[in-house]
């Protein structure tokens, strides 16, 4: 059941508008030359930090769509009685979520890099700290869905919590410190299963 | 034989409020009970507790392998009927045809009406080799062709050594046990 779950959820967020926070992600890069001005050591210098703050704001926009449609249509309850525990959803959807999001932004930052005028260099550092840090973002994505479902204005609870939580991965990630960045990814994606199936047994009941 | 599903001295609080206290059930193989009350008397939290979605504030639930119907079709609606049963598994043709659903098999489940989707989330249930059948409401929004298809599947079920505890507010035509909730 668990290899049927992840492959419907990665089903789900391949079809639609999966290329919108990759899209979104480019966008927020492309107005920075804007804000800043054209300067491209500027540009270069920043743009790691750019990249990271494009990519958390990208990770909030398919935040609504991870747990709550499916809690309210009763296919969590019906996965509970097929056995599946709460833990394992929330592990086969953050796989599948990270699948659907985290290769198209690897992509989508060598578009931004060309933008922010960043080196070869610096495009792949960058490219190993967003590797590196995406399953975490994608795990606290997962965890925030599952803790605000079913709440009302929850998309806005959402970027409330997650923008914070993502600080640590902000910081290390951006300044390629990419033990540190590994050590908080994988904490974060080790127990955030545990942590959204805790509330997606808590919205149950 | 021993009971499908057992209730021994269940209290359930939903809310702040006592919904139905030191409850006392059973239903055996081949066996079909009908729970009646006026709305929020407690229906559809009481099929929710047999199904092990909510938990007792006291008491003990021991039920077998459960399906459940409720107002939530829980299908993919992207996929076509056929496809979206599919994933829960079991004998979806067999069920798909009992229900009258096999010309739909192909369109989308966002294309189905709000009666072809009741029979779709009961095909789930009857495709499924749980031995009880949990049904909330499910004369809602079925035709007078659904109905009887369901009383024959139903009537199968039961005969196959299945039980039925069914929550409805409708008389169900048939055997049924019957249980008011106040």
């Amino acid at each position: 059941m668990i290899g049927s779950l992840i492959t419907r959820e990665v089903r789900r967020g391949s079809t639609g508008v999966t290329w919108l926070p990759a899209a979104f992600f480019v966008l927020v890069v492309a107005l920075m030359p804007f804000a800043v001005g054209p300067d491209a050591r500027l540009l270069g210098r920043i743009g790691s930090g750019v990249l990271w703050i494009a990519a958390l704001t990208a990770a909030l926009l398919p935040i609504e769509r991870l747990i709550e449609p499916d809690r309210a249509d009763g296919v969590l309850d019906q996965l509970t009685l097929h056995g599946v525990a709460d833990e394992s959803v929330a592990f086969a959807k953050i796989l599948a979520h990270w699948l659907t999001f985290g290769p198209l932004l690897l992509i989508a930052a060598a578009f931004g890099a060309a933008l922010l005028s960043m080196d070869g260099r610096t495009l792949i550092a960058a490219e190993i700290a967003l590797l590196i840090g995406t399953p975490g973002l994608a795990a606290l994505a997962v965890t925030i869905a599952a803790v605000t479902s079913g709440l009302p204005r929850a998309s806005s609870l959402a970027a409330l919590l997650l923008l914070p939580l993502a600080v640590p991965l902000l910081i290390f990630g951006a300044a390629n410190a990419w033990l540190l960045e590994a050590a908080v990814s994988l904490f974060l994606t080790a127990g955030a299963p545990f942590v959204a199936g805790a509330a997606i047994r808590a919205a149950r009941t | 034989m021993s009971a499908l599903l057992r209730f021994e001295g269940v209290s359930l609080r939903r809310g702040g409020r006592l919904l139905f206290e030191e409850l006392d059930l059973e239903v055996g193989p081949g066996e079909a009970l009908q729970v009646t009350g006026p709305n929020g008397s407690g229906k559809s939290s009481l099929l929710r507790l047999a199904a092990g979605l909510l938990r007792a504030e006291r008491g003990k639930v021991q039920a077998a392998e459960v399906a459940l119907a409720d107002d939530h079709a829980a299908l993919d609606r992207e996929l076509t009927l056929r496809k979206a049963l599919q994933f829960w598994g079991g004998q979806v043709d067999a069920a798909m045809d009992a229900l009258g659903l096999a010309p739909l098999a192909k369109v989308p489940v966002r294309l189905l009406s709000s009666g072809q989707l009741k029979r779709a989330t009961l095909a789930r249930v009857a495709a499924s080799a749980a031995p009880l059948w949990l049904l909330d409401e499910p004369l809602n929004a079925l035709d007078a062709d659904g109905l009887e298809r369901l009383s024959r599947l139903i009537a199968a079920h039961r005969e196959r050594g299945g039980a039925v505890l069914a929550a409805s507010h409708q008389p169900l035509s048939g055997d049924w046990r019957r249980m008011e909730l106040s």
